[in-house]
């Protein structure tokens, strides 16, 4: 296997008296798209913040790209998340900004290149995610599907070791998830970047990735490659796999 | 149930929730302005943005105050007519204008207007940020939301207020000229004379301090309750909370302050 780029170990966390995470262990090799699937709710995207450092866990250790980033401070854990580029799963787009500057927006706060030379970056940047002529539109004049390929292009602009998808395909029509679904192959393909998908589309997720985590529950009760599902036993994942409502998931359970 | 039972369950134990809840407000609220403060001196700033939200701010509440402090000119000449006249002493309701409108009308009707206005607006914008995910996504790309979105309003309301309470002074004063030239008869150079004979630099000074007070008030309270929302239905609660604190908290710091002047002055 491949350098860890992610790793997780018993990573727990707390909101009031719910916890959220159990105890989540998880192993991401450098320079593959690994998939996190489970039901709304299930914790995806609190593990999600905990490893880009927004949230701490309450115990547990997490490791990227070999550093124990639970033991850095708020400083450090800044500096953590300049190697992670995040598609989020509303577009996140700062609505009033125009998309030039949405898409060089970490180019503007964290680097001293000039103007001509960010809004050189961010044409080729769109030009990699098919997009061109739109830099000064606002996001409200695109498209639900434009504006996930536009939060794609701000994510890989400053070229991130990770790139971490939050429902990439959510709310947008099956020709939009279709574009999406290939520019994040092609994109793995032409940048060799560690890629998180988080999901709970399941025909989507595996299109895309080479590993799979099933989180139920906040915990993992799955962990492996795509291939080993066909083989799987426990009732939980084949429920899901199948899209039943019949099995041992009940509907409040998540 | 007896009385002192009912005393305690109707009474009691709600004002002491009310008071644990006020309480709980002050402290999270002071952590917040804390933080403002931090970021303010931790950085150089971007004067482009601190720009762009005077002109967001200010020029936007422009219309109204015009129209309000305008009007409340033309309603304190009248008012104060009514009472000079029978002493015959309607030549001093120049001075009586300009003072009340310098030293308190100006600054605490220009702030509500503010806090209505821009106030409003800004707890909106914030919080239709963070139930999209763009104050995560801020916090993703490194960026500290407090620093990139509320210090710049914050700037640029303490010193948009004061340029626009001088401006609604003026716009009230001359609304008092309109009534006292076209009722009473007193000249324009007369009118003015009478004015800035009244006005000390206390008075100026006083209203001036206020406004930059009202201003902060209206930026930590609106920014603060914009970072509350979980959900649309709580963007418009928030507004609501941002607009109702905002003119408590101005009304009990014109209190406070005046207080403060009428001893110092």
């Amino acid at each position: 296997m491949a350098k860890e780029m992610i790793k997780l170990e018993n990573v727990s966390k707390y909101f009031g008296d719910k916890q959220v995470l159990k105890g989540v262990n998880l192993s991401v090799a450098s320079g593959e798209t690994f998939l996190i699937i489970g039901r709304s709710g299930a914790g995806k995207t609190v593990l999600l913040k905990n490893i880009i450092g927004l949230l701490r866990p309450d115990s547990g250790k997490i490791y990227i790209d070999g550093a124990d980033i639970t033991q850095f401070n708020n400083k450090e854990l800044e500096k953590v998340r300049y190697q992670f580029g995040l598609v989020f799963q509303s577009a996140a787009l700062f609505d009033f900004l125009t998309i030039e500057e949405n898409v060089g927006f970490f180019l503007y706060q964290h680097t001293n290149m000039k103007k001509a030379e960010i809004r050189k970056k961010v044409k080729e940047t769109l030009a990699l995610v098919g997009l061109e002529g739109i830099e000064d539109h606002y996001p409200y004049q695109l498209s639900g599907g434009m504006k996930k390929r536009v939060a794609i292009a701000r994510a890989v602009i400053y070229n991130p070791k990770i790139i971490i998808y939050d429902e990439p395909t959510t709310g947008i029509d099956p020709i939009a998830i279709d574009k999406v679904v290939s520019l994040i192959e092609d994109l793995h393909k032409r940048l060799a970047i560690t890629s998180l998908v988080v999901t709970h589309d399941l025909e989507v997720g595996l299109k895309i990735s080479e590993r799979i985590a099933f989180l139920l529950g906040g915990r993992i009760i799955f962990q492996g490659k795509k291939d080993d599902l066909e083989n799987i036993k426990d009732p939980r994942v084949v429920q899901f796999l199948h899209g039943s409502s019949a099995g041992p998931i009940k509907e409040m359970e998540v | 149930m007896s009385a002192s039972l009912k005393l305690k369950a109707f009474i009691v134990v709600p004002f002491l929730s009310k008071l644990q809840t006020l309480f709980q407000y002050i402290g999270s609220i002071s952590f917040f302005i804390g933080d403002i403060f931090w970021w303010l001196f931790a950085k150089k700033r971007d004067i482009k943005a601190v720009k762009r939200e005077i002109i967001l701010i200010g020029l936007n509440s422009l219309p109204l105050v015009s129209l309000i402090s305008f009007f409340v000119g033309i309603i304190i000449a009248f008012q104060t007519a009514y009472q000079l006249k029978q002493f015959s002493s309607e030549i001093y309701i120049a001075s009586l204008v300009a003072l009340s409108l310098v030293r308190e009308l100006g600054p605490v009707l220009g702030s509500l207007i503010v806090a209505a206005r821009s106030g409003a607006a800004i707890t909106a914008g914030i919080g239709s940020m963070k139930i999209s995910e763009q104050v995560d996504a801020l916090e993703a790309f490194a960026v500290e939301p407090i620093d990139y979105l509320v210090v710049p309003k914050f700037l640029a309301l303490i010193i948009a207020m004061p340029v626009l309470i001088i401006y609604a002074d003026c716009l009230g004063i001359f609304g008092g000229y309109l009534v006292g030239n076209s009722k009473f008869g007193i000249p324009f150079h007369f009118y003015f004379k009478l004015t800035f004979d009244a006005l000390k630099m206390k008075d100026l000074a006083s209203g001036l301090i206020k406004s930059v007070c009202f201003g902060a008030i209206i930026a930590f309270v609106s920014s603060y309750e914009g970072f509350k929302p979980f959900s649309s239905t709580d963007v418009s609660k928030s507004v609501t909370h941002s607009v109702v604190r905002s003119f408590i908290l101005i009304i009990v710091c014109d209190c406070i302050l005046t207080a403060l002047f009428y001893f110092m002055f």
